[in-house]
């Protein structure tokens, strides 16, 4: 462990000016920021395309000035094509899996708290740190771009599932739409490795002295866990795009076979379709894991300052992030349950998957317990991490039905399914990165949000949140496929009308609602209150740094650590609270590990 | 006009909100004392007790959904192997249900119950190798049972014994956006056929130089005709994209591949003549029709249905064949008015 205390003089070696200190900065608070608000940016796009594609589920038959006025042609007279209904569903989960709840989230968390959680100076590499941010940049300007193409944005769905997303001939927005998605995906991968390797680096290696990997902050775990998955994971995302790459443009043929489209037989012979899905899932699923665990890392840091109260079983806790991590990589399969892949096969893909709930039920029960008998303070971070557990244990019960092949013969690509992983990943991962931002707020910009708008922000989000994702059970259960422009072409769903409706006015709501976070991040960055050094009493290293942001976090020496970061309400100890530099009184009996 | 509007109201909106902020901040000033973001045992409090309100709602409208979705709901399964998954649909349910109703109260309770208090202090506990094990224990046994379910049904369903009747042989053809079938004739063999012999009145590319095509037969309506009680094998291909057959009815889905073929075998129950007869079909249908004649809509008679259930392109939403589940009479009936592929050429 290097101890990385060698005098450092970062604060003179070179000038300070508005272009290294907030455009080009290598200071990994600054690019924790930067993160934050393109992600922000990312999801106001992705979550008003939403907006606009509930309206046409809610009322498909009513026409919207609105819709012409974002759409142009194709909103001609208020009312949506169903090309441009499959960009927005695509475009929409590609924003919000990848550029909010990927990058907006392990980026602006690991960056702002690896280096002052582990007591480092900054991360490994700042200059990666900051290639990493501009290469997210530009892929997040590609993908925005590639919504003005004059054949629309890619379609196919966020999966892109060859031989739709390789044909032109397919579907409009297989064209140029579809080469700027793969575009940006390759740019967002660079981006994403980029950072996952620094990350991964600086965990292993800028631990300050007694910072051993028993006494890290769960935060610490979990990003550094998903910095792995993301390493073994994305280069097979991109192996996948560049293949289709080259299906597209060069004329090989690793997923077509035996293609007649729009009248025109091409001449592709002897590739698989089920290939690319493979491949996408090798990723996919543990990108899942890539965007809850960091949320599950800030819950568990949220939860015990908040409960004043340890964490409840730190050991079974690193076990069972491990424990996710290792089964993601082996339960891609069952998304592919119904490509007719063997059955003995489905059979081995429901067996690890149904696995994985144990791990999962461990950590819900261990938040639960964590609850108990605490003295809760209940900060808007607070409600919002107590959100995700609930959340979470929502929508993984679902991924039982899901993961038992046989049921998921009936409820694959319906709604069901909808409503599994908005509940499980999405609502649980936007739960967690907003307890992030409420929490480690003061730490980033040395102001305080406004408390009494982030209760308001909770509520509505909360109540809004369930009211959209729940009843998309039932639908999906009545046969309700996913990705359906309109349901009014099967008389047999016109009994969902007024469900339709609930949902979209819920997600209106809910949707609105998140100006008052937005005002409240960004009044409160300008003219919030000023902060107090350690505004929450907690024990983690960040708050034992100044308010004000140096180079190099500490000015002097790097703290030293000398015991786990849960020791709140340790009896025998003046405060509810004592840091990790604190060292051990005469006669305390070390705890935790 | 309008959008400009709406952003100068949204603009104004969010000025007010800050002035009100601004306000707010001002007089707690003057009034001195902590800064307001502090979370006091007052907000601890209403939070608590807000919580312990959601958890109730929460619980609430899950069983006012129960309750007022159930007719939305699809009717009892219309195929053979379909009832089994349905029993093991309703194993996992009430599974998952009891834990959910379990699990949210308690964690919205604990919120409430231990809501903060500056006069309390938390109990130090960091772990307890019991509980730990008995939670790890205890999900690991209900999920090992629930694999073995789960996995003797599905071969059950995947693998089905046809050692006692010949399956009949239908093939589903999909391309963008429709459905055509073929069925495989006297011989109950399907001729060979590739998208490389489409051409003409063969949209489905058979080959005509394979005997075993002669015989069959390709339906001229987007219909799909099952005798009832007879085990079928639906082989599917697809022309273009990947789409994916689901006939939600009988519990069936499997998705159609370009360059490969897939299959899936079972046996109709159910009529549509009896489906219709059936107390939650006639209910739902009841509901459908009110709301379609007060649009003015023509009135509904149900039906079995095959969807698309792959995203394939603009016009997915609408990519749908009536399945008919009729009698072996009237299916006989039906398939000697149809002419074979010979007879078309
Ligand atoms: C208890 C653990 C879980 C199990 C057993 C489980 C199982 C499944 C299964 C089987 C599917 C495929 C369903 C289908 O397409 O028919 C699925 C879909 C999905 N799950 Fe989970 N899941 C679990 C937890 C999670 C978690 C923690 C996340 C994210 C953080 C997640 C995110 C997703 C997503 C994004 C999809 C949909 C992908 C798509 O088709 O677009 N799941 N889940
Ligand atoms: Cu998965
Ligand atoms: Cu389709």
């Amino acid at each position: 462990m290097a101890s990385h205390d060698e005098s450092h003089d970062h604060d003179h070696h070179h000038k300070v000016t508005f272009w290294n200190k907030y455009v080009f900065s290598e200071d990994h608070k600054m690019i924790s920021k930067q993160f934050l608000v393109t992600g922000m940016v990312m999801g106001v796009i992705g979550v008003t395309m939403s907006l606009l594609f509930r309206l046409q589920l809610a009322w498909p038959e009513k026409s919207w000035p609105i819709l012409e006025t974002l759409l142009g042609k194709w909103g001609a007279d208020g009312v949506m094509t169903p090309d441009i209904y499959l960009a927005l569903v695509t475009i929409h989960g590609t924003i919000m899996v990848f550029f909010v709840l990927t990058a907006g989230l392990s980026g602006t968390f690991s960056n702002l708290l690896i280096p002052l959680q582990i007591g480092a100076r900054d991360m490994a590499s700042g200059f990666l740190n900051m290639l990493s941010y501009w290469f997210f940049f530009l892929s997040s300007v590609v993908m925005v771009m590639s919504l003005f193409v004059e054949s629309g944005p890619a379609s196919a769905g966020w999966t892109i599932y060859p031989p739709l997303s390789a044909l032109p001939q397919a579907m409009p927005g297989s064209g140029m739409g579809m080469t700027l998605w793969l575009v940006s995906m390759a740019i967002f991968i660079i981006s994403s490795l980029l950072g996952s390797l620094n990350y991964i680096v600086t965990v292993l290696n800028l631990r300050t002295k007694g910072m051993s990997m028993t006494r890290l902050p769960l935060t610490i775990w979990a990003f550094f866990v998903t910095a792995i998955l993301g390493v073994l994971s994305f280069p097979v995302l991109f192996s996948a795009a560049l293949l289709l790459i080259f299906d597209r443009s060069f004329g090989t043929s690793f997923y077509l076979s035996d293609i007649m489209v729009s009248g025109e037989l091409l001449s592709n012979a002897g590739g698989s379709p089920i290939l690319f899905q493979h491949l996408f899932w090798f990723l996919g699923h543990p990108e899942v894991y890539i965007i809850i665990l960091p949320a599950f890392g800030i819950t568990s840091e949220v939860i015990s300052t908040n409960a004043r109260k340890p964490i409840f079983g730190y050991r079974a806790m690193v076990g069972s992030i491990m424990a996710i991590a290792i089964l993601s990589f082996i339960v891609w399969g069952h998304h592919m349950f119904m490509t007719g892949m063997n059955p003995f096969l489905g059979s081995v893909f429901t067996f690890t998957t149904l696995l994985i709930a144990i791990p999962s039920a461990v950590k819900a029960f261990n938040y639960i317990t964590t609850l108990w008998k605490g003295n809760l303070r209940l900060t808007p971070a607070m409600l919002f991490s107590i959100g995700l557990v609930s959340t979470f244990i929502t929508g993984g019960l679902t991924g039982l039905i899901l993961g038992d092949s046989a049921l998921d013969i009936n409820v694959h690509d319906t709604y069901f399914v909808v409503a599994h992983f908005h509940i499980v990943m999405g609502l649980s991962a936007i739960f967690g990165m907003f307890a992030g931002v409420y929490h480690w707020f003061p730490r980033m910009y040395g102001r305080r949000m406004i408390k009494s708008l982030g209760y308001m922000h909770f509520w509505i989000t909360f109540v809004c949140a369930y009211g959209v994702f729940f009843p998309m059970h039932f639908m999906g259960m009545a046969g309700l496929p996913r990705r359906y422009y309109t349901n009014t072409s099967f008389p047999m769903f016109d009994d969902m009308a007024d469900i339709n409706v609930l949902i979209s006015v819920f997600a209106i709501v809910g949707g609105i609602a998140q100006v008052l976070f937005l005002f409240n991040f960004f009044y409160s960055a300008v003219r919030g209150r000023k902060s107090e050094q350690n505004p929450w009493k907690s024990n983690t290293l960040e708050w034992t740094a100044p308010v004000e942001h140096l180079h190099g976090n500490w000015p002097g020496e790097l703290p030293t650590v000398h015991r786990w970061p849960y020791d709140y309400s340790k009896p025998g100890m003046e405060e509810d609270y004592v840091p990790q530099n604190v060292p051990i009184k005469e006669g305390e009996v070390e705890t935790g590990h | 006009m309008d959008t400009f509007l709406i952003i100068l109201v949204a603009i104004l909106a969010v000025v007010a909100l800050g002035q009100i902020v601004r306000i707010f901040e001002l007089s707690t000033d003057i009034k001195g004392g902590a800064d307001p973001n502090d979370v006091t045992d007052k907000d601890n409090h209403i939070q608590g007790t807000l919580m312990v309100l959601a958890g109730v709602a929460l619980v609430a409208s899950f069983f006012w959904m129960v309750y007022s979705y159930s007719d939305i709901l699809l009717p009892v399964s219309a195929s053979e192997h379909g009832v089994q998954i349905d029993n093991l649909w309703d194993v996992s349910m009430w599974l998952i249900v009891i834990v959910f109703l379990i699990t949210q109260p308690v964690l919205f309770y604990f919120t409430y119950k231990y809501r903060g208090n500056k006069a309390k202090k938390a109990v130090y506990m960091e772990h307890n190798n019991t509980l730990e094990f008995v939670w790890t224990i205890v999900p690991a046994v209900v999920l090992a049972g629930l694999i073995i379910y789960g996995l003797t049904t599905w071969s059950n369903v995947m693998n089905p014994d046809h050692s006692d009747e010949e399956p009949l042989v239908i093939e589903v053809f999909a391309k963008q956006f429709g459905w055509t079938a073929r069925y495989a004739g006297s011989d109950n063999q399907l001729g060979n056929a590739n998208v490389r012999f489409i051409e003409g009145t063969n949209s489905l590319g058979v080959d005509i130089n394979d005997t075993k095509s002669f015989d069959d037969v390709i339906t001229q309506m987007p219909e799909l005709h099952l005798p009832v009680g007879r085990t079928v094998t639906l082989k599917f291909r697809s022309q273009d994209v990947i789409h994916s057959a689901y006939l939600p009815h009988f519990r069936v889905q499997m998705n159609c591949v370009p360059g490969t073929s897939t299959h899936f075998s079972f046996k109709p129950t159910v009529t549509t003549a009896d489906i219709r007869k059936e107390e939650h079909v006639i209910q739902k249908v009841k509901n459908i029709n009110e709301i379609r004649a007060a649009k003015g809509e023509e009135p509904y008679e149900y039906d079995y249905i095959l969807l698309c259930n792959k995203i394939c392109g603009a016009a997915h939403y609408n990519m749908q064949m009536k399945v008919i589940v009729e009698t072996q009479e009237e299916f006989d009936k039906w398939m000697s008015e149809q002419k074979t592929f010979a007879e078309m050429l």
